[in-house]
């Protein structure tokens, strides 16, 4: 209750600040939008721009956008860039008063299954220290709710994320930034934080609050300490657990009263930009969709002496365009969100939109309307793809009707899609409400390399694990792993964790099995539909996933002979993590409709069944003497209080 | 129980008992008779209604159109099978794909223990094929399962069709909040068994079949699907299951109420509802309806695919579309509907069903009997036995049952003939007791093994095949046991004292009466029809009644007759009359399919009448041989 009450009271200030952001951004963002302006500060210096040629394949050239969340490497290195450039520009423009920057993206892939993937995403990045003592109290771009929260809490990362759906990896290959279903919160302290739990505690209401959601819920019974999954992602390598803290709450249910507050941490909020697109009625009518916010300091240049705060806000999105299209594949932006674009935010240095036409390089798949001259090829995930790129900052975009459709005209059928090399699969086996097992099922789809996998469980304490029944099998043989990590759950205190090191074999399906018993919990413990089951979080994989591209050898022609030999190693591996279903298992449960009648049995046969029983087969018989009459009794009264031995 | 306090009263209260003890017996038999015969008398019995909030109250409209092309695709899919001859795999994955469907299968293989002759099979191999509809929104945690069996022959392609037409239909749809999945499960039960192991992981019965890849999460419901013609007269409603398990009562609930707002004609063990409650003809309607659902509840063997759920905590029931060439015709556009509103409610609901009844029995679809009501019935056969081991205990210990505990607490005075005769009396009768119980045990047990194991020497040596090896192995084993345990005596020191058979009869007596009550509390038609039979023999049996007559009737109420009178009583209730040689095929089969249905899908009918029941059974027949 208390995180619904701060609600009203947050989300006024937030709104305060967004307002203030616009009207202090108004002659700002004229500076930034001359015309000139659009060529330049968000760029990386070597991507070049070139006009597609009617019937030449395009030339293309391997810029990173900003999606490569995975892997670190790539990450700072496009940070770095892209920081680093804008310093000559600063001499044209006056010197903003805040180094800050924003930064939005919308990625489309049009998915093999007839689905649709959409991908936000907003970057906000400021040149500041939130925590080496100074007191941060203007606020330009970044979100002044969030500000406060990692200066009070002395937060180094944060990462939140609300979904609803599953990601279907076998269906949709890997996301961009993968999330389990329900709630997820990781956050690293700095290594100054004394009372890391008290810090947590008080840090999960006020995100509560922010985001409009259940998070107070979180409490030591789904809070763990995971020692290897989860590693920062941005600047410093501290990476005692002690100050990570992680949680999830695979019941929670996202929707509207989710999505509005995390709009409202936008620059521009819903009213510019891509951000327009964020309907509620159709970003909730979709297949998939999750929210998320993650914080994290990175470098500010190329030498890395001052730290900046980078905002993530990401949002995805799959639409099933099947069911919604009456059966048709077609799809438009307008289809999609029942808006079209017409600007981009004002305040942002980079508005683009990415359509994947990987599978579409002739366009002989389908049509991709209006068309663009942009094309840009990057290593996402470790598949080289190309993408059409629409420049919302340039005029030329919108053409000649000021608004922005993208439609999409199939033409034939897709083709295969390659199967995602790592794909994982969770379930409980048995029946009955004694006891059970978790099979975790990993693939590995790769054939003919090897390559471990960090497997994370959590699991909460009424099922008590039997962790000596723990197997890990792969090929019907016995897989040793090299790492293990676990945690014994406390009665009502803490849950179980499991951490594991795992190597898989090539082309394989590794089993990780354990049985539990499930316990009978207090009356009071059960929920208010305890028939529905009770939920066990996702477990979590993390490994670094030989890339497509290295295990492509028909890539030859495409590049120059002197590049293509050996392996490069930047591009053999990304990160992956890869999220299984949350499990739904249901206890002993009493039936709490009956407890009049229970109680009326149950003291029934107390009393008169097993009382009278109990009775009978203990009690002593004797004959009774006929009791004395009222005189006698009279006279013994007597005798007793004078002391004289009864009759 | 005070009055049991009082040394006067409780002897008193025994000598009432004693001296009536007959009469009461008889008159507690006739009431529990009499009782579970009202048990179908409509103005006794409660109206069905739903519990479920979340299927109650809410509204859905059901707008499936496409009954046509779900018959369309049903003959297409009768083409392939034919074409395959078997179950076109390939064909359904394509099909169910075509859907929208993320598709699997799973091969499975099982040598049956000896062949059976009903079904013809022997070594089965066969492949289930399902399509799994995805909840949009919904973690892959609950699921919903419509299954249509894909039997031999030429029968049930109008619920395969139906299945891919509604499966097209739902993938259209935006409301789905928990994953649906299609089966179509080839070799009926045997097909769903490995299925279920396989979603499960699990093996109780020694299947091998390879493992599912993809799962929907926990299963909420289940509904199997039986047509065999293009247009149906009314819908049957198939609740059975393993080991007399019934589903929750608001899934019945919820097939009349969706029948009742379609229209479409509704039945229940084939019968339709009377309102005519108050006629005699209206009520031999309702208690023919119910003693066949007590029948086959009783043989605790799935009557549909449904049946093999229930295990697994799933609620399921079985629709069987039925053509009996009335004047009233429903589409399959209508059942479709039907399915649908069903599906969708099903859809609705936040908790497993469990607002309603699971033990119940139903003389209509619109009428239940509740545990409550009927279990009476059976108390009133159960204390007979009760009242049995206290009247005889009077004669021959001169204590009441309760008094000998009760005297036991107390030091012996040595004097009182009653405690001390009993004590000398009883150290050598031990003995003298525990052979006989361990000796029918024994052949209890042989019963229960030897029929399978033996089938091999049984075929070489006599002119038979291997079901009839199995059962008649079984019956000349059951028919052995006649003999053998009133022969043990000899193998004893001594003679069998009058006292010695008394004991006995307290052991086989409390023996009974706890194996009945474990029964009907599981399986409430099981134990209500073996009290009937075996409560007559186990309250009268001495040795001093007149043999002849006295063995012809204990035969004719053992449980072996008793299985026969079942064939013929239901057969009876089936309005399909057999003759005694037809009635005795029929008994042999059912024999062979009890085994079967053991050792196939674990019912516990056979193991509880051969290990148990028969001993128990042998008991009484060992003291009317008392020597």
């Amino acid at each position: 209750m208390a995180a619904r009450f701060s609600v009203t009271f947050l989300l006024a200030c937030v709104a305060l600040c967004n307002l203030q952001v616009y009207h202090v951004s108004g002659d700002l963002d004229q500076a930034k939008r001359e015309p000139e302006s659009f060529t330049e500060p968000n760029e990386v210096p070597v991507d070049e721009k070139l006009e597609k040629p009617s019937n030449e394949p395009p030339i293309v050239t391997d810029s990173k956008p900003i999606e490569e969340a995975q892997d670190d490497r790539q990450w700072q290195a496009t940070e770095e860039e892209a920081m680093a450039k804008p310093e000559p520009g600063d001499d044209t423009a006056p010197p903003p008063p805040f180094k800050d920057e924003f930064k939005e993206e919308l990625v489309i892939r049009p998915l093999q299954s007839g689905d649709v993937y959409a991908s936000f995403q907003f970057s906000t990045l400021w040149d500041t220290d939130f925590v080496q003592g100074k007191r941060v109290s203007h606020y330009h771009l970044f979100p002044k709710s969030l500000g406060q929260v990692i200066s009070k809490f002395s937060i180094r990362e944060l990462h939140i994320s609300f979904t609803q759906g599953f990601w279907r990896t076998m269906q949709w290959g890997q996301p961009f930034l993968p999330s389990p279903p329900g709630a997820e919160l990781w956050v690293w302290f700095q290594d100054t934080v004394t009372d890391v739990d008290g810090a947590w505690k008080e840090l999960t209401n006020v995100l509560s609050g922010i985001f409009c959601a259940s998070l107070n819920f979180i409490d030591s019974t789904n809070t763990v300490q995971p020692t290897a999954s989860f590693k920062p992602l941005g600047l410093g390598n501290v990476t005692d657990s002690r100050f990570l803290r992680y949680a999830m709450l695979p019941r929670e249910i996202v929707c509207t009263e989710n999505l509005t507050p995390w709009k409202k941490l936008l620059p521009c909020g819903s009213k510019a930009g891509l951000a327009v697109l964020l309907k509620s009625e159709k970003l909730f009518h979709s297949s998939f969709h999750s929210e998320a916010v993650h914080i994290r300091p990175v470098c500010q240049d190329a030498e890395c002496k001052e730290p900046s705060w980078e905002l993530r806000q990401t949002l995805n999105v799959v639409f099933d365009v099947y069911t919604s299209g009456q059966g048709k594949k077609e799809w438009s932006l307008f289809k999609m969100f029942s808006r079209t674009l017409t600007e981009a935010c004002p305040l942002s240095s980079s508005s683009k939109v990415y359509v994947d036409v990987t599978d579409n390089p002739e366009g002989e798949l389908f049509d991709l309307l209006p068309v663009s001259p942009l094309l840009d090829q990057a290593v996402v995930l470790g598949d080289r793809r190309t993408y059409v790129v629409y420049d919302l900052t340039n005029r030329d975009t919108f053409g000649s009707t000021r608004s922005l459709n993208l439609l999409v005209r199939w033409k034939a059928d897709g083709g295969e899609m390659m199967r995602p090399l790592l794909h994982s699969e969770r379930y409980v086996a048995g029946f009955g409400l004694q006891t059970g097992e978790i099979h975790t099922l990993i693939y590995n789809y790769h054939p003919y390399r090897a390559y471990p996998v960090l497997l994370m469980e959590t699991v909460p304490w009424y099922l008590r694990l039997y962790i000596h029944t723990l197997t890990v099998t792969s090929k019907s043989k016995e897989n040793k792993p090299s790492y293990i990590h676990y945690q014994p759950s406390k009665d009502r205190l803490r849950p179980h964790l499991l951490e594991m090191l795992v190597q898989l074999p090539p082309n394989s399906v590794t089993e990780v099995t354990v049985q539990f018993e499930r316990a009978l919990l207090k009356w009071t413990e059960y929920t208010p539909d305890p028939n529905h089951g009770f939920y066990v979080g996702s477990s979590v994989i993390s490994a670094l996933v030989p890339s497509m591209v290295a295990m492509d050898t028909n890539n030859t022609q495409e590049r120059p002979l002197f590049s293509s030999f050996f392996p490069c190693k930047e591009e053999s591996s990304y990160f992956a993590r890869v999220y299984t279903e949350p499990l739904l298992v249901n206890l002993p449960t009493p039936d709490f409709s009956m407890p009049y009648n229970v109680i009326c049995l149950t003291c029934t046969v107390v009393a008169v069944g097993y009382g009278s029983f109990y009775n009978l087969l203990t009690r002593t018989f004797q004959v009774e003497e006929p009791s004395p009459g009222l005189a006698k009794r009279l006279a013994n009264v007597i005798r007793r209080w004078r002391g004289v031995p009864e009759l | 129980m005070g009055l049991l306090s009082d040394p006067n009263r409780r002897r008193a209260l025994t000598n009432l008992l004693t001296r009536l003890n007959t009469p009461i017996c008889v008159v507690c038999y006739l009431a529990g008779l009499a009782w579970f015969m009202g048990l179908a008398f409509e103005p006794f019995t409660l109206r069905t209604y739903m519990s479920e909030n979340a299927m109650g109250s809410t509204m859905v409209e059901e707008r499936f159109p496409a009954g046509e092309r779900a018959l369309a695709t049903g003959r297409e899919f009768a083409a392939h099978k034919r074409k395959v001859g078997g179950m076109p795999v390939d064909w359904l994955v394509k099909t169910m794909q075509a859907r929208g469907l993320e598709v699997y299968t799973q091969r499975f293989s099982r040598t049956l223990p000896f062949p059976d002759e009903n079904k013809e099979r022997y070594i089965v191999h066969g492949t289930n094929v399902y399509g799994i509809l995805r909840a949009p929104r919904a973690p892959r945690t609950e699921a919903l399962v419509l299954t249509a069996p894909c039997t031999e022959g030429n029968n049930n392609h109008q619920a395969v069709g139906l299945l891919l037409g509604l499966a097209q239909y739902f993938r259209n749809q935006v409301y789905w909040a928990k994953d649906i999945i299609f089966l179509v499960n080839e070799h009926d039960l045997i097909g769903m068994q490995a299925w279920l192991e396989g979603y499960h992981h699990t093996n109780i019965t020694g299947m091998d079949w390879t493992p599912l890849q993809g799962r929907g999460g926990s299963i909420q419901a289940a509904l199997s699907l039986e047509l065999s013609s293009d247009v149906i007269t009314s819908l049957d409603l198939v609740l059975e299951g393993l080991n007399g398990q019934l589903p929750n009562l608001d899934l019945a609930n919820l097939f009349y109420a969706f029948c009742q707002k379609i229209d479409i004609l509704c039945t229940i063990q084939g019968k339709l509802q009377r309102s005519d409650w108050d006629t005699p003809s209206g009520y031999t309607h309702a208690a023919q309806t119910m003693m066949l659902m007590v029948m086959k509840q009783a043989s605790g063997r799935p009557w549909g695919d449904h049946g093999l759920f229930l295990r697994y905590h799933i609620e399921a029931a079985t629709i069987k579309g039925i053509n009996s060439f009335r004047q009233y015709k429903t589409d399959a556009t209508t059942i479709g509907r039907l399915l649908e509103g069903m599906f969708r409610k099903l859809n609705n609901l936040l908790e497993r069903l469990h607002q309603s009844y699971f033990f119940y029995l139903m003389p209509s679809l619109s009428h239940f009997v509740s545990i409550g009501y009927y279990m009476p019935a059976f108390g009133l056969l159960a204390v007979i036995l009760l009242l049995r081991v206290s009247s005889f205990n009077t004669f021959s210990l001169e204590a009441h049952a309760l008094d000998l505990w009760v005297q036991l607490g107390t030091p012996p005075p040595g004097t009182e003939d009653g405690v001390g005769g009993m004590e000398q009396s009883s150290s050598p009768s031990v003995l003298s007791i525990l052979t006989p119980v361990v000796i029918s045990h024994m052949t209890g047990a042989a019963l229960f093994t030897l029929p399978i194991r033996s089938q091999e020497m049984a075929v070489e040596h006599f002119p038979v095949s291997e079901t009839e090896a199995v059962v008649l192995t079984a019956i000349a084993i059951y028919t052995a046991g006649l003999a053998l345990p009133h022969n043990t005596h000899k193998f004893l020191a001594g003679e069998g004292t009058e006292k010695g058979w008394r004991v006995l009869k307290l052991v086989a007596l409390l023996y009974l009466a706890v194996l009945l009550g474990c029964t009907a509390l599981i399986n409430f038609s099981l134990g209500f029809i073996l009290a009937l039979t075996l409560v007559p023999v186990a309250a009268f049996i001495t040795p001093h009644v007149p043999k002849a007559f006295s063995a012809t009737v204990m035969v004719l109420l053992s449980p072996g007759f008793t299985l026969l009178y079942c064939v013929f009583v239901y057969q009876e209730l089936q309005e399909s009359p057999v003759s005694l040689a037809e009635g005795w095929i029929l008994f042999l089969s059912v024999i062979s399919q009890g085994i079967l249905d053991h050792s196939l899908y674990g019912s516990l009918v056979y193991p509880l009448l051969a290990l148990f029941i028969y001993p128990c059974w042998l008991l009484f027949w060992n003291i009317l041989f008392w020597k």
